[in-house]
C-alpha cells in the first residue's frame, strides 16, 4: 500500500508543479464553459427577447398590405424602419447597411389586389362546394403575391428560419381574413362587420411552453442547464492531453527504464495516474458546477440549478472521469511522442464531443450518424446528465445511460491492458 | 570468491538482423570485484546489461544472478541489483528526497527506512544541503549523483553502472568513483561500463574486452596490461579493437 501511496503522491507533486498542464485541464474548459453558454444565452436572447433590425418597404397602399405591416409590427420580434415606397432594390440594399438592417421586407405594389383577387376565388370556389352560387365569377390568379425577404448572408439559417416563421404566420393571418371577407361577402352580400372582424382576429389559441420531466417536477431549461454538463464532460476527456503526454513522457524518459528495473509492476504507476487524473476530473467537475452556481448569476448569466439527486449526479460525475482517464491512458500507452498523444488526444476528443451532441444536439445528427453517436462516450455521458439536469431522471434512468458508458470504460481498459502485454510493460 | 553472475552459452540477436548480437557467450563476475565491461560503440554492452537486468529477453543459454536464473526469477533478482543508466533516470520536476523516497518504495523499502536511507546517501553524495530543490534546476554533475544515489537507495548487492560520470565536473567526478570504491569495500560487486578508460583504470579490477559481440579479452587488469605490454588501457584497447570508427 505504501508503493501504491508514495507513486500516487509522485503523480500529484508532478501534476502540481506542471503549471501548463493545470491550465490546459482547470482554465481552458472554464473560459469555454462560460464563453459558449454566454454566447448561447445572447443567442437565445436576441431570438426571444430581443428584437431584430427590420426594413419595410410596403410599395403597396392597399388594406392588406397595410394590414401585412402592421402585422410586421404588432409581432413584436422586430425593430422596424420604413423605406420610402419608391425606392429601388439597390437603394434598398444600400439602406440595410445605413439602418443596420439584418432583413428587409419588401411588399409588392400589387399585393392586396393579387390578394384580393385570390382571396375572392377561394371564397366562390368554397361557396360552389356549399351549393351557394355566386354572384361575380373571378378568374383567380395562378399563385398568390410573393413578398421578398432581402437578408444579410451573415444572418444564419436557424434564424432566417424564425424569422420566415414569424413572418409567414402573420401573412397567413392576413391571407385568412381576407378569404373570411369574401365568404362573408358571398353568403350576405355586404361586408363583414368591424365587430365580427376583431373578434376573429383575437380568436387565437395561446401555445403553453411545458417542460415535460421525469418526476413530474418542473425544471426550465436554460444555456446553462445545457452547457455547463456539456463541457463539464468535455473538460474531463480533455485531460487526455496532460496524462496521455504524461504517460509518453515517463515511457520515452530513463526513469521509465530504471522503473522496469525495479521489483514492482508498471500496472502499480497506471493505477497511481488513473486515480490521480481521476480526481484531477472530479475536482474539474466541481469548480464547473461552482462556477454555474455562484459566478455566472454575476455576469449575467442563468444560475445553474444543481438537482435534487446528488448521488446520482456524484454517480455520473466519477463515471464520466473514469471513462475520460481510461481514455486518455489508452491513448498514451499508443502514441510514441507527446506530440502524438497532444495530437490524438485533442482531435479524438473533439470529434467525440462533436459525436456525442456537445457541438450540435444528437437529435439534429443526420441520420447516417446515429450508429457512430452510441459509439462515443461523451454522447453518454451528456444523455445522463441531461436526464438529470434536464429531465429530472431517477437512478433507474440515470443508469440506463451510464450502462454504455461503463462498457466502453471497461472496453478502453482491455484495449490498454493488451498495450501493454504487447509492449512487454505488464 | 563466489560468482555474482555466471553466464553460458548466451545466444542474443534483435528481430530482423541476420547476425546474433551475442553466440555462446560465457562470462563470470565474482562477487565483491569491481568489473569493467569495455568495448566500441555496438560491442553489445548495453545489450549484454539489458540481457543480466531482465530489460532484455534472451533466446537461449543462462545467466545466474547470485545462483538464480535471472528469467525464472526475476521479480526477486531485481531486489538484489541496482541499476546506474547513462541517462538521467529520475524525474527532473521532483526534489532529490522526492526522487529517491519514490524510487525506494518501488525497491520495495518501506516509509521509514526509505526516509533513512534517502538521508544518509544524501549526505555521502553531498546533496543534502539540495535534497528539496527540483532536480531539473541542477548542474550535470549533481544530476549524475542524484541518478547514482537513486540506484543505490536499496543498498543492491550488485550495481551495474552505465557510463556513471560522463559529462560531469571534476568534483563530482571525484565524488562518485569515492563512493563507488566505499560500496565495493562493503561488499557490493559492481559491473562498470564506460569509454573513460582511465576512470576505468582507476576503478576496476577485473575487465573484459567486448567487441563484435564477443570477449576479446578477460582478466585482472595488472594481468592484461602485462600481457599485451601496455601503461594504460587505451593503448590496450586500440591494440584489440583497432583504429576505425564503430558509428553503427
Amino acid at each position: 500500500m505504501y508503493k501504491l501511496r508514495a507513486t500516487i503522491w509522485k503523480d500529484i507533486i508532478i501534476l502540481v508543479r506542471d503549471r501548463v498542464g493545470l491550465i490546459f485541464m482547470f482554465a481552458m474548459p472554464i473560459i469555454l464553459a462560460i464563453v459558449i453558454t454566454a454566447t448561447q444565452n445572447s443567442t437565445f436572447e436576441l431570438v426571444n427577447n430581443n428584437k431584430i433590425n427590420l426594413l419595410l418597404c410596403n410599395r403597396d397602399t392597399g388594406t392588406a398590405a397595410t394590414e401585412f405591416a402592421k402585422g410586421i409590427k404588432d409581432a413584436g420580434m422586430f425593430k422596424i424602419s420604413e423605406a420610402d415606397k419608391k425606392i429601388d432594390v439597390a437603394s434598398l440594399k444600400l439602406l440595410m447597411d445605413k439602418h443596420d438592417a439584418l432583413v428587409t421586407i419588401e411588399i409588392p405594389a400589387d399585393f392586396s389586389d393579387k390578394l384580393k383577387i385570390h382571396a375572392n376565388a377561394t371564397a366562390e370556389k368554397a361557396l360552389k362546394d356549399f351549393g351557394v352560387e355566386p354572384d361575380t365569377l373571378t378568374t383567380a390568379t395562378d399563385s398568390l403575391p410573393p413578398v421578398n425577404m432581402l437578408y444579410n448572408p451573415v444572418l444564419q439559417s436557424s434564424f432566417r428560419q424564425s424569422i420566415q416563421g414569424a413572418l409567414q404566420s402573420v401573412l397567413q393571418m392576413v391571407q385568412t381574413k381576407q378569404i373570411l371577407q369574401s365568404l362573408y361577402a358571398g353568403l350576405n352580400n355586404s361586408p363583414m362587420p368591424d365587430s365580427l372582424q376583431q373578434e376573429l382576429g383575437a380568436a387565437r389559441s395561446v401555445i403553453r411552453e411545458i417542460p415535460v420531466s421525469k418526476t413530474g417536477k418542473a425544471v426550465i431549461p436554460n444555456a446553462t442547464q445545457h452547457n455547463i454538463p456539456a463541457w463539464t464532460i468535455f473538460a474531463m476527456f480533455f485531460v487526455v492531453i496532460s496524462l496521455g503526454s504524461s504517460l509518453v513522457r515517463e515511457k520515452n524518459s530513463g526513469s521509465f527504464l530504471r522503473l522496469k528495473t525495479l521489483p514492482t509492476n508498471y500496472s502499480m504507476a497506471l493505477i497511481s495516474k488513473q486515480f490521480t487524473y481521476l480526481c484531477v476530473t472530479l475536482l474539474q467537475a466541481a469548480v464547473i458546477f461552482l462556477l454555474g452556481i455562484y459566478l455566472f448569476p454575476h455576469i449575467g448569466l442563468p444560475a445553474l440549478s444543481i438537482p435534487s439527486n446528488i448521488a446520482g449526479l456524484f454517480l455520473i460525475t466519477i463515471s464520466c472521469g473514469i471513462c475520460a482517464v481510461s481514455f486518455a491512458v489508452c491513448i498514451g500507452i499508443f502514441a510514441q511522442t507527446q506530440e502524438q498523444a497532444n495530437g490524438m488526444g485533442a482531435v479524438s476528443v473533439v470529434l467525440l464531443a462533436a459525436l456525442g451532441g456537445l457541438l450540435v444536439p444528437a437529435f439534429a445528427m443526420p441520420q447516417s450518424f446515429k450508429y457512430l453517436i452510441r459509439l462515443s462516450p461523451l454522447h453518454w455521458g451528456l444523455e445522463a446528465y441531461y436526464s438529470l439536469f434536464l429531465e429530472g431522471g431517477t437512478l433507474k434512468h440515470i443508469v440506463l445511460n451510464l450502462l454504455p458508458l461503463w462498457a466502453i470504460t471497461i472496453l478502453l481498459q482491455l484495449i490498454a491492458f493488451a498495450g501493454l502485454k504487447k509492449k512487454n510493460l505488464v | 570468491m563466489k560468482d555474482a553472475i555466471s553466464i553460458s552459452n548466451l545466444r542474443f540477436s534483435y528481430p530482423g538482423l541476420p547476425e546474433p548480437v551475442f553466440e555462446n557467450l560465457n562470462l563470470v563476475i565474482k562477487k565483491g570485484s569491481r568489473f569493467g565491461i569495455f568495448g566500441p560503440n555496438g560491442a553489445g554492452k548495453t545489450t549484454l546489461i539489458g540481457c543480466i537486468t531482465g530489460l532484455i529477453k534472451y533466446q537461449s543459454g543462462s545467466i545466474l544472478l547470485n545462483g538464480l536464473e535471472v528469467v525464472k526469477n526475476l521479480q526477486h533478482i531485481k531486489k538484489q541489483f541496482g541499476y546506474v543508466p547513462q541517462d538521467f533516470s529520475l524525474y527532473p520536476e521532483l526534489t532529490p528526497m522526492e526522487n529517491l523516497m519514490f524510487f525506494a518504495s518501488w525497491a520495495g523499502l518501506n516509509k521509514s527506512l526509505s526516509k533513512k536511507r534517502a538521508l544518509e546517501v544524501l549526505e555521502i553524495l553531498g546533496l543534502s544541503g539540495v535534497k528539496n530543490k527540483q532536480v531539473k534546476k541542477f548542474s550535470g554533475g549533481m544530476k549524475r549523483r542524484v541518478n547514482l544515489a537513486i540506484g543505490v537507495i536499496h543498498q543492491p548487492e550488485i550495481l551495474f553502472l552505465d557510463e556513471p560520470t560522463v559529462g560531469v565536473d571534476i568534483h563530482s567526478r571525484q565524488a562518485i568513483i569515492s563512493y563507488l570504491k566505499k560500496l565495493n569495500s562493503e561488499g557490493t560487486t559492481l559491473v562498470y561500463t564506460s569509454h573513460q578508460l582511465s576512470e576505468a583504470e582507476e576503478l576496476c579490477d577485473d575487465v573484459a574486452l567486448f567487441d563484435e559481440g564477443k570477449i576479446r579479452v578477460h582478466d585482472s587488469l595488472p594481468n592484461l596490461l602485462k600481457q599485451h605490454r601496455h601503461d594504460g588501457l587505451e593503448g590496450l584497447f586500440l591494440e584489440l579493437t583497432g583504429k576505425k570508427f564503430r558509428d553503427s
